[in-house]
């Protein structure tokens, strides 16, 4: 191992580096599947209770088939079922999206602590790394830019779905059921469905961001495994303004910053390690206080969604 | 019945009827076994603090004539105080264990004074006699494995530097990150240790970016005072470099890069204590140990550790078990260079003072602020 202390202050930079592409990798793909279910104009707040428990299935098929990718494909599978749940429901007349979340992410947590007891003690298969850093001989930076195949994976997305929600038929009729459902159906629409459709996406994508904890970073599977990133996640669209592209930086920001206290601390720079954990938060209630205006609803706020209306 | 017809009279006979029924000393459910309650802050299989507790309820299982009720995940708040009501009237329950710090002040000194018949045994409170004699403190002083684990750590790190991740800079996990550091030092002069506190008991993500932490600043032997040590274990041995348990044995978990361990051995402790509470013997209300009163235990080496290091390791262990010696010594300095023990023969295991730590040994590199 190379002499870590000629390093000096880089080491924080690149740890919250490699804390970014760590971390961010479940409120990536969270805020992207929240984001599409909130531009048909729905609000899925049990996107916590689905990372719990798709994290939990994930960890369990991989532990029993010895393959992570298949626990991967079950997280992301549970994540759709959860999602279904809350459009169907929701469809139903008169229901509230924000209570049935709320309901939904409380049954998704404590279903996964129930089953997932079993799953505490034993070792299963995680997803495996792509060195990136073949090319560097700092142990830091080499392990710094192993990186996993999902992150990657929602690297290509974030784009991928800007595109889809502006240039294709699929992401036009979308955006209008979220900014007006009377459009859609004189459109000849069905709104419940285009909204199940998108939350159970969007379900999918949070599923694979609860295998990604389970089965990558962290990756073991315990009660505490979330601590909140699905509702940080959820928080992270409105900070991003609906747009896939700015959940990506935005996702990457929330990352670096959990990376960054621990960081410090490693150079000798301890004062405020809680301060440094509740940077973003503060940082996503600035932007909240500096944009909000009593005139008009946030720019990019889908016109159907409850929190708006 | 129709309330318009009720008399002045009858009014008040049925006011005094309910008040006096109310008066009546409440009846407990009757139960046939001498019922004891565990009541954990988190999963009772965490691979760590819960479950050392756990393993002690599940050995005071196996006793006849004895009833086990638990209750995991409750939160160090007034539903704790709720569970433990609950135990007392709904399960008959005679002695608790609610096992969390943050249970005893002020959630157990507000229940114990209304059920002066049941025991509560409180791990690592510090009971001082103007507190309700139905209340016990007991804890062990498992710095003194922690202290064991220092010297395997100080004999094996190459690039001596050590790592901690800490919880909370509160006494008891200080005492530990002191002992660990000291004990690497009296092998390894070079030895410092680096902590980074995480800030809350059970923070997955934050652990394991915290061990990232400390081995990219260059240490090779990580251990840890968290409630689940799962995340720092696995986190350090897929970056390859050893590693020293707490609470439990993780030696499954990372069988190539696990040293030894420090560990509560609560399946001794407990079922003496219901032994004695169902004779109606008296527990002492402040109760401490190490490794010679059977409360603390070191996870067998790892097949890496040599047979020098090992050795170094068990007379640590044999002068605790001899009982007279002192890990915190007189002249001590803390990482400021302020003396924190007076010159002298220091302060032995039992003595309260160590039980309000408030700073870092010379060696750690780190601050409690």
């Amino acid at each position: 191992m190379a002499d870590a202390s000629s390093l000096g202050f880089w080491v924080v930079p690149i740890a919250v580096l490699g804390g970014a592409v760590r971390v961010s990798t479940p409120f990536l793909f969270v805020s992207l599947g929240e984001c599409l279910t909130e531009r048909s104009g729905r609000i899925n707040l049990g996107l916590e209770g689905t990372l719990v428990m798709s994290a939990m299935v994930g960890y369990g098929v991989s532990y029993v088939s010895g393959s992570p990718w298949l626990g991967v494909l079950a997280a992301a599978l549970t994540g759709a079922v959860l999602g279904a749940v809350h459009a169907v429901i929701c469809g139903l007349p008169k229901v509230n999206d924000i209570a049935v979340g709320i309901a939904l992410m409380l049954f998704g947590i404590g279903l996964a602590f129930f089953l997932g007891k079993p799953l505490i003690a034993p070792k299963a298969n995680i997803l495996p790394a792509i060195d990136f850093g073949w090319w560097t001989t700092i142990p830091q930076l080499h392990d710094a830019l192993k990186i996993n195949v999902l992150f990657l994976l929602g690297v290509v997305l974030a784009p991928v779905l800007v595109w889809a929600l502006r240039s294709t038929r699929w992401g036009l009729v979308l955006r209008t059921a979220g900014e007006s459902a009377d459009a859609a159906r004189a459109m000849g629409y069905s709104v419940n469905r285009i909204r199940l459709r998108a939350t159970m996406t969007g379900g999918f994508l949070a599923g694979i961001g609860g295998s990604f904890l389970s089965l990558y970073y962290p990756g073991n599977w315990n009660e505490g495994l979330s601590s909140g990133q699905g509702i940080t996640a959820v928080a992270l669209v409105i900070f991003a303004r609906w747009n896939p592209m700015l959940c990506f930086w935005a996702s990457l920001l929330f990352g670096g910053a959990a990376a960054l206290g621990p960081a410090l601390q490693s150079v000798q720079i301890t004062w405020g390690y809680h301060l440094f954990g509740a940077a973003p938060y503060i940082l996503t209630l600035a932007i909240m206080i500096v944009t909000c205006s009593p005139k008009r609803t946030l720019v990019g706020a889908p016109a159907e969604l409850s929190i708006t209306k | 019945m129709n309330f318009d017809k009720l008399s002045r009279r009858q009014v008040l006979g049925g006011t005094a009827a309910i008040a006096l029924a109310g008066a009546l000393p409440a009846k407990r459910a009757f139960a046939a076994d001498y019922t004891v309650g565990f009541i954990y802050v988190g999963s009772r299989d965490d691979y760590g603090y819960n479950q050392a507790h756990a393993q002690g309820a599940a050995a005071v299982k196996k006793m006849s004539g004895v009833k086990v009720t638990e209750e995991e995940n409750v939160p160090e708040t007034d539903a704790v105080e709720k569970t433990m009501e609950s135990m007392i009237n709904l399960d008959g329950a005679s002695l608790l264990f609610p096992t969390s710090f943050g249970y005893f002040d002020p959630h157990i000194l507000r229940v114990a004074p209304k059920y002066p018949d049941i025991r509560f045994e409180h791990a690592a409170g510090l009971w001082v006699p103007s507190m309700p004699k139905n209340i016990g403190s007991y804890f062990g002083y498992i710095d003194e494995a922690q202290y064991v684990n220092g010297i395997v750590a100080g004999r094996m790190t190459k690039t001596n530097k050590l790592g901690f991740v800490a919880a909370k800079p509160i006494p008891q996990v200080l005492r530990n990150i002191n002992a660990f550091t000291l004990a690497a030092i009296s092998v390894n002069p070079k030895v410092t240790t680096q902590v980074i506190f995480t800030g809350d008991w059970s923070m997955p993500v934050k652990e394991a970016e915290a061990t990232q932490s400390i081995v990219n600043a260059g240490a090779d032997v990580v251990t840890m005072h968290v409630d689940g040590p799962k995340t720092v274990v696995e986190t350090a041995s897929r970056r390859g470099v050893y590693v020293c348990g707490y609470h439990c044995n993780q030696a499954a978990l990372a069988p190539n890069f696990y040293l030894t361990g420090a560990e509560w051995d609560w399946e001794d402790l407990y079922p003496k204590f219901v032994t004695m509470a169902m004779k109606g013997e008296k527990i002492p209300n402040f109760y401490r140990g190490g490794y010679k009163e059977g409360l603390v235990k070191s996870s067998p080496y790892g097949a890496m550790v040599p047979d020098a290091v090992r050795q170094q390791a068990d007379a640590a262990k044999a002068a605790f078990l001899s009982g007279n010696f002192v890990i915190y010594k007189g002249g001590l300095k803390d990482n400021k260079g302020n003396v924190v023990i007076p010159a002298g023969p220091g302060l032995v295991q039992t003595d309260i003072k160590l039980e309000s730590m408030s700073y870092l040994v010379d060696g750690v590199i780190g601050s409690t602020s």
